[in-house]
């Protein structure tokens, strides 16, 4: 068995997709970081302290791990909903009671959201309680606290598309306070975000949009400046 | 007693002919210049496989939530029908409870978005860089800034009635001023007094998220009356 997989190891195929050997020595370890896309963000050492689980308690890293599990479960929801006030709820009831895993999927994608808002936040306190925002590190707190905004944001407007009392009136009570925006600005908001007036139609298909498409390319690239700026500081 | 000095300060760019050369370090500069000699380890496996395991527990956390507990799923939305209370995602509801004290212009306006921007602007306040412990220097001076600020805050909390933010604010500066009269080096006491202005100030802003959040969670009923958990929760 070892020697089947060493000969696989050591054949031109495999060799073209990963170019390094495998990771027994320091030397084929660093390749191993360098020689991959998805790992060359990282440094190929890193400090003993930064690696230590109690400093940051993994927190920006789960953050990211939330990100991925709500892309992948969002985009298979995607598959089973049509964003229009007529079928939206009943869209939702088919994912209850007729789709596969249906129910499943959507409690993963649910619950991942709430608690990417908390870990989001948390990343924050373990952040400041250590410090980290000290120069040279001072613009990527600003980014974070971009990215903890475009999180509450991603969480808020997929509230509204299950298209239930609970997600009609919770928009409902967001959108007032933007009313409450002095000098007729608040209106102007309130009624771009929704399309008109109340929360309706356009509000859905809005809402739709911006949360399956505009903010979370918006958090893609906030991210990547994000954890760019930490390995270019002396990060992970 | 003043010592005769052996060096003599020199500008120069010339390494011939001034060989030494002492180097200042600020207190902005960079938390690495100060420690160069830290231990290493290689990202694979030590890194990795922590990013690995950790991610793993992630989604068999999540998978376990998942099967247990529902997401909710009430009557389709119905505009002519409104719940009492209507309440906002939970992590608006300390917003929400603002409302509750304040004029919608303070609450949902004025208040998130001076946060949002205190935020931003921390680390470029010399202030939050400072590692001091707070009665450090000018005890009497802070003693007395700090009772006006607080002072201040309270009339303001009491003119609205918002007890959920007076006494957590009270309490908080209660275990600020603890050191000044207590002094001691050990201890949780001597613990208190090592933590710097920056510190307190984004503990107490935690403490009242979290006392808002919670009551407007837990406690908020019908009309947004006060209604104990274990009578009904909304």
């Amino acid at each position: 068995m070892k020697k089947a997989f060493e000969k696989l190891f050591r054949t031109q195929v495999w060799r073209s997709i990963f170019r390094h050997g495998l990771p027994l020595s320091n030397r084929t370890r660093a390749e191993a970081v360098f020689y991959n896309f998805f790992l060359h963000v990282h440094p190929t050492k890193v400090r003993k302290r930064s690696v230590k689980f109690t400093y940051t308690w993994g927190l920006g890293g789960l953050s990211l791990g939330l990100f991925i599990v709500l892309v992948f479960t969002g985009g298979l929801l995607m598959l089973y909903y049509r964003p229009s006030v007529a079928q939206a709820y009943w869209d939702m009831k088919d994912l209850q009671f007729v789709v596969s895993n249906g129910r499943f999927l959507r409690n993963m994608h649910r619950w991942a959201a709430h608690a990417m808002v908390a870990i989001v936040f948390l990343h924050m306190m373990r952040v400041f309680y250590t410090g980290s925002y000290r120069p040279p590190k001072e613009f990527n707190w600003v980014i974070g606290v971009f990215l903890l905004v475009t999180t509450i944001l991603l969480s808020y407007t997929g509230y509204l598309l299950p298209w239930d009392q609970l997600s009609f009136w919770g928009i409902s009570v967001g959108t007032n306070m933007v009313r409450a925006v002095p000098f007729g600005f608040g209106d102007t908001i309130s009624y771009l975000l929704l399309g008109g007036t109340m929360v309706g139609e356009n509000a859905l298909v809005r809402f739709y949009v911006l949360h399956c498409f505009i903010i979370p390319v918006a958090a893609v690239v906030l991210m990547a400046i994000h954890f760019w700026r930490v390995r270019k500081d002396g990060g992970v | 007693m003043t010592a005769e000095k052996d060096f003599r300060s020199e500008e120069s760019s010339n390494p011939k002919k001034v060989p030494k050369r002492v180097a200042f370090i600020k207190p902005r500069t960079a938390a690495r210049v100060k420690k160069e000699e830290e231990e290493m380890v290689m990202t694979v496996p030590n890194l990795v496989i922590r990013e690995i395991i950790a991610f793993e527990v992630m989604v068999i956390v999540l998978a376990l939530i998942s099967l247990t507990f529902n997401a909710p799923l009430e009557w389709i939305a119905n505009p002519q029908h409104t719940p009492n209370p209507a309440k906002a995602p939970w992590y608006f509801l300390g917003l929400q409870e603002l409302l509750h004290y304040f004029p919608p212009i303070v609450a949902g306006v004025i208040l998130p978005t001076l946060v949002v921007i205190a935020l931003i602007v921390i680390p470029y306040f010399p202030i939050n860089l400072k590692q001091e412990g707070l009665w450090k220097e000018h005890r009497k001076q802070t003693l007395s800034v700090l009772f006006t600020v607080v002072g201040i805050v309270s009339i303001i909390l009491l003119w609205f009635d918002v007890y959920a933010m007076l006494i957590p604010t009270l309490i908080v500066t209660a275990l600020m001023v603890v050191p000044y009269f207590l002094n001691k080096e050990t201890g949780i006491v001597g613990w208190l007094g090592s933590r710097p202005l920056s510190w307190w100030i984004m503990t107490w802003f935690i403490v009242i998220v979290v006392v808002l959040t919670t009551i407007g969670i837990l406690f908020r009923g019908p009309e947004w009356s006060w209604t104990w958990p274990w009578n009904e929760i909304y």
